[in-house]
């Protein structure tokens, strides 16, 4: 029985049509598929930030940069760093951040990044070059606060070396020559009224441009961070029942100042 | 068959032992009191009629100058075990039966050194030169009779001992309740209890007393328990010529790491925490204690030497510490400040590398797959390689604890220290909700918190406001959040969050209200008010 079996498989040319279907239907892939396939080259990110990003993913080896506007000094810049960092970092990678000595290290626990795997280097000092250098050896994603600015011929340097090692370099503040560049627009907190309810969530407009596949535009509203900590896209319209107690709680207040 | 012992007993122990440690006088009057009873005093004391089970006052009637001093059993055993050690030194299998008290079996050291007369000599010259403590020994048959003719110092010849019990006190059994019964049967002397018959003595006393029948027979055959030496696992390199410079320094412990990895691996161990002593040939010590999340291996160790030595060669300044032996150099130095630089005068001749914190260690398993270690061991390296760069205290891991504000739920430790997180199972009332601010200030500013009529807001013992915030003004300089000192209007406010905080230290008393503002632009901040001041605490970034 066995041998009909094969003779029946050799007599025919290429796959048999089962195969085709459910290779159509995304069910069955080749095994050389898997060696150059985006999932090996690139690391996972939050369901919110996938529209922004090309691929719906951070490549390995890609720079990117996290910027808010000049006009809000604090408009979540590092609530984003947290939330670019989450899935990955969940994921098993090691991150390390360079250079930002006033994280709110809760904030990336609520966020979803493993503390675990973050490892902060606060002051770096003069040799900071260095320590990136060697943190992009080892390390999946290496994050960079420079104040100052940096010299292009520098940045060109570590992200060449971000390149070659295959890790995700993403910076707060400017970079020269960056592939996604992360600009926050615009940013409302809800929840806090006069006297009454607390911060709950943010509502952040996030733009991304960049280089190459990410020239287009890609704009993007975002809870960040969300009601549970972590980011969620804005357009699903989460009303917790927190959020009806905070408006009954408005509500009543504004009764009161009326009466 | 009981086992000829030969039993060290050490009259006094516990005073013995306050004079070894404390430093109290042993030749004064001097009572170690346990419950306000005298639990043991020395010769002087009872030479004024100080007895065992006085109370303090009765004893201090009897002899008004006595030196009183506290029960410590941890000082009694630890003060015993240089004795212990100078009788292993001697004769191999000692079982100490409790500090003070030692026995081993007579037999090695009486054929060794040619007889049980010889061999009692040589213990009891030994130990008082060695420790400079006087002993008595008994030799029996049995770890109970030798101890009584310890006491007495008397060796009882084989096959003696029951004659030599016979005639001692019912109490010398030290089982209270059962002496008590017996002198009120009648029986008097350890002779007259074991004359009874074996049976009726288990039928009526039950297991303990029918054992207690059988020592007062000479009949002890319980066999001794004899305590195994701890290994030794401090491994130590000699250099000669002494080693000049940091890397031949991390060369050769790297040389000594791998032997010290040997032996713990023979034992089956693993240390947690290792220390380093480095000496020089001037007679100075350098000791450090490295703590080590996970395991340490040749090229860690050796890197730890590296960090040690080079911060001691660059003459890193040092403050002077009293415990620890960090610094032995008298003619250091000293700064303006009252540091004293330590900085070694010669080469290191000799390094010891003591493991601490030793934890049974079967070898690290692999991930099935790989999956686990790979990245993580690059991930290892890459951080290893920083600090190499930058020094040991640059690169951090976050410890989330308990605590009220955000940030003292935070604790920093270096890459590479143990991560143990304190706190988190406890409720933590007054601690702010989620979501956390994403920028915590290390040092607080102060800002200005203003009603709408411009007057400072304070919030009285009910937590009430003195109005609703109107603005905020932070101050001018790199510290504030990129503004320039124009005050911000307040759109929202909550709280305020109060805390009351380690009242009963007077240092660390924290007494504070807590406020989310939401400023116009649309950014939050979070600000404690605390001595009559607003601190900027953390911004929601």
């Amino acid at each position: 029985m066995t041998s009909s079996i094969v003779t029946r498989l050799d007599r025919r040319d290429g796959p048999p049509a089962s195969l085709e279907r459910l290779r159509a239907a995304g069910l069955v892939r080749r095994a050389s598929d898997r060696v150059d396939q985006a999932v090996e080259r690139s690391l996972p990110v939050a369901p919110a930030l996938r529209p922004l990003l090309p691929g719906g993913c951070l490549r390995r080896g890609s720079t990117v940069t996290i910027n808010g506007p000049a006009s809000i000094p604090a408009s979540g810049a590092t609530s984003l760093l947290f939330a670019v960092l989450a899935e990955a970092s969940a994921a098993g990678s090691w991150c390390a951040v360079v250079g930002l000595s006033r994280l709110g290290l809760v904030a990336a626990a609520e966020a979803g990044v493993a503390i675990e795997r973050l490892a902060l280097v606060p002051h770096p000092g003069p040799d900071w070059v260095d320590a990136v250098g060697a943190l992009l050896d080892g390390l999946d994603i290496v994050a960079v606060g420079v104040p100052g600015g940096v010299a292009p011929r520098l940045a060109t340097r570590i992200t060449a070396r971000a390149r070659q090692r295959g890790a995700v370099l993403v910076v707060v503040g400017a970079w020269p020559g960056a592939d996604v560049t992360l600009q926050i627009t615009a940013a409302t907190w809800h929840g806090l009224g006069a006297g009454v309810g607390r911060l709950r969530r943010r509502e952040v407009e996030v733009v991304a441009s960049g280089r190459g596949a990410a020239t287009r535009l890609r704009r993007a509203r975002l809870w960040l961070p969300g009601p549970s900590g972590a980011p969620m896209p804005a357009e699903t319209n989460h009303i917790s029942i927190d959020d009806y107690r905070d408006r009954a709680q408005r509500a009543a207040a504004q009764q009161r100042r009326a009466s | 068959m009981a086992v000829r012992t030969l039993t060290l007993w050490c009259p006094d122990w516990p005073v013995t032992a306050a004079g070894l440690i404390d430093g109290v006088d042993p030749y004064a009057p001097v009572a170690v009191l346990y419950a306000n009873r005298v639990l043991a005093c020395s010769a002087a004391a009872r030479a004024e009629g100080v007895r065992r089970g006085l109370r303090k006052r009765e004893a201090q009637a009897r002899c008004p100058h006595l030196v009183v001093v506290e029960h410590d059993p941890d000082r009694d055993a630890r003060a015993f075990e240089p004795v212990v050690a100078a009788v292993e030194a001697l004769t191999p299998g000692v079982e100490v039966i409790r500090p003070g008290v030692c026995a081993v079996a007579a037999k090695g050291p009486a054929g060794y050194y040619g007889g049980e007369e010889q061999a009692a000599e040589r213990l009891v010259e030994h130990i008082a030169l060695h420790c400079g403590v006087v002993a008595q020994v008994g030799i029996a048959d049995g770890v109970f009779a030798a101890l009584l003719a310890a006491r007495r110092g008397r060796i009882v010849p084989p096959g003696a001992t029951a004659e030599f019990l016979a005639g001692m006190d019912i109490s010398t059994l030290d089982r209270p309740e059962l002496v008590e019964l017996l002198r009120r049967l009648g029986i008097r002397t350890l002779g007259d209890f074991a004359a009874l018959p074996a049976g009726d003595v288990l039928a009526r006393f039950g297991v303990d007393g029918a054992y207690a029948h059988r020592l007062a027979a000479g009949k002890d055959d319980r066999p001794l328990a004899v305590r195994s030496p701890p290994p030794d696992l401090v491994v130590t390199g000699e250099y000669d010529p002494p080693l000049e410079r940091v890397d031949m320094a991390a060369f050769a412990a790297r040389a000594l790491a791998d032997r010290l990895h040997e032996r713990l691996a023979a034992y089956g161990l693993a240390a947690t925490r290792l220390g380093i002593e480095a000496r020089t040939a001037a007679g100075e010590e350098l000791h450090r204690v490295w703590r080590h999340d996970g395991l340490l291996d040749a090229a860690t160790i050796a890197d730890r030497v590296r960090w040690q030595l080079d911060g001691w060669l660059t003459g890193s300044a040092t403050r002077l510490r009293a415990h620890g032996g960090v610094f032995s150099d008298p003619d250091a130095p000293t700064r303006s400040d009252g540091l004293v630089v330590a900085r070694p005068t010669a080469g290191i001749d000799r390094l010891r590398l003591i493991p601490d914190g030793l934890v049974r260690c079967s070898g690290m398993q692999p991930g099935l797959w790989g999956e686990l270690g790979e990245a993580d061991a690059r991930a290892h390296r890459a951080l290893h390689r920083v600090q190499g760069l930058l020094g040991p205290e640059s690169v951090y891991t976050a410890v989330l604890g308990g605590g009220r504000g955000y940030a003292e739920r935070v604790r920093l430790v270096p890459w590479g220290d143990e991560r143990r997180a304190e706190g988190n199972d406890r409720p933590w009332p007054g601690r702010i909700p989620a979501p956390a601010p994403a920028t915590v200030l290390t040092e607080p500013i102060p800002v200005m918190v203003c009603t709408a009529d411009g007057a400072f807001l304070h919030v009285d013992e009910r937590l009430t406001l003195s109005g609703p915030p109107a603005t905020v003004r932070l101050p001018h300089g790199p510290g504030a959040e990129g503004s320039s000192g124009a005050p911000l209007t307040v759109t929202g406010w909550a709280g305020p969050w109060p805390v009351d905080e380690r009242w009963w230290a007077p240092g660390e008393a924290n007494q504070s209200v807590r406020l989310q503002l939401g400023v116009a632009d649309g950014s939050a901040l979070l600000v404690a008010g605390r001595d009559g001041t607003w601190w900027l605490e953390a911004v929601y970034d």
